[in-house]
C-alpha cells in the first residue's frame, strides 16, 4: 500500500496533488514524524545556550556572506591553490556539461565501476543514469543511498536519504538483491551485510566520486564530513578520485571551517561533530602508500551564477545543506521528501529548485509553505527563507521583463491582475468604495462558497461572513467622540 | 572547458558586489584543567574506549587487550596488527612484542595496490599515532604519512590511537592555530571522533558500517 502510494505520488502533476497522496499514507507519515521529532530534539540539545547559538550563527552567517561577496576571486584562488597541490580543476556551466566532464575523466582512465560517497550535487546532475548510458556502473556506498539505489528510488531527505524506508523494507530489498542473503530486519545484521557487500565494491572500484562540504581557497583543500567512513574509502582506496561541488561551496580561509562545521553537524544530526572530517589537499605524493594517484575537482554552475546576480536571491547560495529547515518544516514533516518531486526537498528546495529549474516547472513549490518562519529561525546561516519564498511567489505572478529569475511571470494570471486592479481602484476612489462595500455587505453572504474562483479559497477555509453594514457607515451613523 | 571558466567568472563579476560583512567575534574556550576529562568523556559518549597509560607501558597494555579480545578477521590463531615500523612508537611495539608470537605485526610498507587483499580482509587492528586531540568534541587529529598511510585508521575492525596528554587542545580552532595548519596541509588531514557509524536505517545507531567497529584511544601521560 505504502509503496504504491509513494509511486503514484511521484507522478502526480503538482505539489498539491502529490502532497494529498502523501498525506493519506499513514505509514509514511509515521516514519517521517518519528525521524523528524528525533532530529529536532537532538538539534535542540546541541544549542542549549541561546547566546552561544546567536554568536556562533552570526559568525557562520558572516563567513558565508563574505565568501559570496568575494566569490569570483575565491574560485580563482581555489583553482590556483588546487592546481599547485596537484588537484585538477574543471568548470561546468550546466548539469550536462558536468556529466560529460566526469564521464570524460572516467573514460580516459578506463573506468568501468565507480564507487560513490554521498553527494547531492551528483543527484542534481543525475550522474548515475548518465554514466549507465556510457556503460559505467556507479555504486552508492552511503548506507542510505545504497538502499535507495537497490530500490531504484531517489533520496527523500538530503542528509538521511532513506528515511521513508522501514527496516522491514530494507530487509526485503537486501533479501531480493543480495545473493544468499536471508531475510533479517536486525539493523546490526543489515549493516554488517552492507559492509561485506560494499567492501568488495570498494576493493574492485576503478574510481571514487565524492561531494564537497567546504572547499578552502586559502589552502586548496576539500573538506568532507561524514559518519560512515564510505566518504574516506571512496576518496582513498580507488586510484582516481573525482569530487563534484556547487561553485558556492568555497570559503576563504581554513579558520572559517571550525564554526561552519560546528553549525553543520549540530544542525543536521544533533552531533557536536561527525565521526570523520576529511581534509583532502592533494593526490598521493611520492613515497606515500595509498590515496588516489589523481584528484579532479568539478565546479558546477547549473544556474548558480544567475542566482548570484540578484542581491536578495543570492542568499540562497549561503546554504551549507544541513537539512535543519526540512526537519523543522510543518509541511515537509507531514508530506515527506518525494512530494516535492525535486532533488532538494523541503524549504531549501522550495527556494533552490524554482531558481535552478525555473518557475515554469517548479513555480508551485514556493507556495508549498505556510510561511510560519520555522525554517528561517533554525537555519544555521540565517537565510531568510520565508522572505525568499514570498519574493519567488511574486516573481512567478508578475510579468517583468527585467527579472533575472528563470521563468518569471510563468504563473501570471490576468484575472488575478484585474482583481487587484479593481481592489486598488476601490480604495482610491471614495465613490467606488462606497458602492463596492454596499454591494458586498448586501449580497456577500448570499454568494455560495462553491462559486468558481471563490472556491479556490473556500475549499480549505471557511468563507468569511460579511458584516451587515460597512465600518464607515457605522461610524458615520453612531459617531465617535473624536470625529 | 576554459570557455566555461571564463563564462562563469564573467557572470559572477557582472553581479553588483555585495558589501563585505565584518566577522563578528566568536570563540569557545575550554580551560586546560578540564581538557583531558572532557576529551575522554566525549569520546566515550561516541562509543570509543579511552584508557590512560605511559610511554613505557602501553605496548603490554595493548597486548593484554588484544588477547582478551581475540581475533576478529578469522585468522587461524592470534591477531594481525598493522603498525608503523619506521616510527618511534612502531619500534617500541616491535621491541615489546618480540615474545608474543600470537600477535603478528604487519607493516604497511608497500603501495595499497600490492597489499589490498591483506588490508581489506586480513588485518584485525592497526596502531597509529595522532597529532593530538580536541577536548570540545572528543576528537583525534591524524595526519597520515608515508609511515602511517591513510587506510590504517579505516580498514581494520579495530583502530588503536595513541594521544599524548599534553597535546590535547581545547578546540579545533586552537589546534589549527597552534599547529599552524594554514602554512601547509598534508595530502590528507583527518579528524576522527569515534568508530564508524550509521543511523540510516530507522535512525538506529549501528557501528562499523565501513570503517572500524571499535576505536581504542590510549592517552599517554606522560
Ligand atoms: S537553508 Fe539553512 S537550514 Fe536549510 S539546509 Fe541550508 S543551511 Fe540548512
Amino acid at each position: 500500500m505504502g509503496s504504491n502510494l509513494a509511486t503514484s505520488a511521484a507522478t502526480a502533476p503538482d505539489f498539491a496533488a502529490r502532497a494529498s497522496i502523501a498525506l493519506a499514507d499513514d505509514g509514511l507519515r509515521r516514519k517521517f514524524r518519528r525521524a523528524m521529532d528525533g532530529l529536532m530534539t537532538k538539534r535542540a540539545a546541541q544549542f542549549p545556550d541561546p547566546e552561544a547559538w546567536t554568536s556562533l550563527r552570526a559568525r557562520g552567517a558572516a563567513i558565508r556572506r563574505r565568501s559570496l561577496a568575494r566569490l569570483p576571486q575565491l574560485l580563482e584562488q581555489l583553482e590556483t591553490r588546487c592546481r599547485a597541490n596537484g588537484i585538477q580543476v574543471h568548470w561546468a556551466e550546466t548539469s550536462a556539461d558536468a556529466d560529460r566532464i566526469i564521464q570524460g575523466i572516467l573514460t580516459d582512465h578506463g573506468v568501468r565501476t565507480l564507487i560513490k560517497g554521498k553527494s547531492m550535487v551528483s543527484e542534481e546532475i543525475h550522474l548515475n543514469d548518465f554514466l549507465a548510458e556510457h556503460s559505467i556502473s556507479a555504486v552508492e556506498s552511503d548506507l542510505g543511498e545504497f538502499v535507495i539505489q537497490l530500490a531504484h528510488e531517489t533520496p527523500s531527505h538530503i542528509i538521511m536519504p532513506c528515511i521513508h524506508k522501514s527496516k522491514e523494507d530494507v530487509a526485503t530489498l537486501f533479501r531480493d538483491h543480495i545473493p544468499n542473503q536471508a531475510y533479517t530486519d536486525d539493523v546490526d545484521a543489515l549493516t554488517a551485510t552492507a559492509r561485506r557487500v560494499l567492501r568488495e565494491q570498494f576493493a574492485g572500484a576503478d574510481a571514487g566520486l565524492s561531494g564537497v562540504n567546504f572547499a578552502i581557497a586559502e589552502t586548496g583543500t576539500l573538506c568532507l564530513v561524514e559518519n560512515e567512513g564510505n566518504g574516506r574509502l571512496s576518496t582513498t582506496l580507488p586510484p582516481l578520485h573525482v569530487a563534484v561541488m556547487g561553485l558556492e561551496k568555497v570559503v576563504e580561509r581554513l579558520e572559517d571551517v571550525p564554526p561552519l562545521l560546528s553549525l553543520l553537524t549540530r544542525s543536521a544530526t544533533g552531533q557536536a561533530i561527525t565521526t570523520y572530517v576529511n581534509f583532502i589537499s592533494s593526490p598521493r605524493k611520492e613515497g606515500e602508500q595509498d590515496g588516489p594517484r589523481e584528484v579532479h575537482l568539478v565546479l558546477l554552475d547549473n544556474g548558480r551564477t544567475r542566482i548570484f546576480g540578484d542581491p536578495q536571491l543570492q542568499e540562497t547560495l549561503a546554504c551549507i545543506r544541513c537539512g535543519a529547515c526540512m526537519n523543522h518544516c510543518p509541511v515537509y514533516t507531514r508530506v515527506g521528501g518525494h512530494a516535492y518531486d525535486a532533488v532538494y526537498p523541503g524549504p531549501i528546495g522550495k527556494i533552490l529548485t524554482p531558481q535552478i529549474d525555473g518557475l515554469a516547472t517548479a513555480g508551485d513549490l514556493p507556495h508549498a509553505s505556510s510561511l510560519c518562519g520555522a525554517c528561517g529561525e533554525v537555519c544555521p546561516v540565517a537565510i531568510p527563507i520565508p522572505n525568499l519564498l514570498v519574493r519567488l511567489r511574486g516573481e512567478a505572478a508578475h510579468q517583468n521583463s527585467a527579472s533575472t529569475v528563470m521563468g518569471a511571470g510563468a504563473r501570471h494570471s490576468s484575472v488575478e491582475d484585474w482583481v487587484w486592479r479593481g481592489w486598488r481602484l476601490m480604495h482610491q476612489v471614495p465613490l467606488f468604495y462606497r458602492v463596492a462595500t454596499r454591494v458586498l455587505t448586501r449580497i456577500g453572504n448570499a454568494m455560495p462558497a462553491s462559486l468558481p474562483m471563490l472556491n479556490a479559497w473556500t475549499s480549505v477555509r471557511t468563507k468569511p461572513r460579511f458584516a451587515r453594514r460597512p465600518l464607515n457607515e457605522l461610524v458615520r451613523s453612531r459617531g465617535f467622540d473624536h470625529e | 572547458m576554459s570557455n566555461a571558466r571564463t563564462a562563469i567568472l564573467d557572470r559572477l563579476r557582472a553581479a553588483r558586489p555585495a558589501p563585505l560583512p565584518v566577522l563578528p567575534e566568536w570563540s569557545v574556550t575550554i580551560p586546560p584543567a578540564e581538557r583531558l576529562n572532557r576529551f575522554s568523556e566525549r569520546l566515550e559518549a561516541s562509543h570509543a574506549e579511552v584508557v590512560t597509560s605511559t610511554s613505557g607501558h602501553w605496548p603490554s597494555l595493548l597486548a593484554e587487550r588484544l588477547k582478551a579480545r581475540g581475533n576478529t578477521q578469522g585468522s587461524a590463531n592470534g591477531s594481525s596488527v598493522h603498525y608503523p615500523p619506521g616510527t618511534h612508537h612502531g619500534r617500541c611495539l616491535a621491541d615489546a612484542w618480540t615474545d608474543k608470537p600470537e600477535l603478528r605485526l604487519v607493516a604497511y610498507d608497500q603501495p595499497v595496490e600490492v597489499l589490498k587483499d591483506t588490508l581489506v580482509h586480513r588485518v584485525d587492528a592497526a596502531v597509529t599515532a595522532t597529532r593530538g586531540g580536541i577536548a570540545e568534541t572528543g576528537t583525534l587529529i591524524l595526519w597520515p604519512s608515508a609511515e602511517e598511510p591513510r587506510l590504517m585508521s579505516l580498514l581494520p575492525p579495530l583502530h588503536v590511537a595513541l594521544v599524548e596528554a599534553k597535546e590535547i587542545y581545547g578546540t579545533l580552532t586552537e589546534a589549527m592555530m597552534v599547529q599552524n595548519w594554514s602554512a601547509g596541509l598534508p595530502t590528507n588531514a583527518l579528524l576522527i571522533s569515534g568508530p564508524s557509524k550509521t543511523a540510516d536505517i530507522e535512525q538506529t545507531l549501528a557501528y562499523g558500517v565501513h570503517g572500524p567497529k571499535e576505536l581504542l584511544v590510549i592517552v599517554l601521560d606522560p
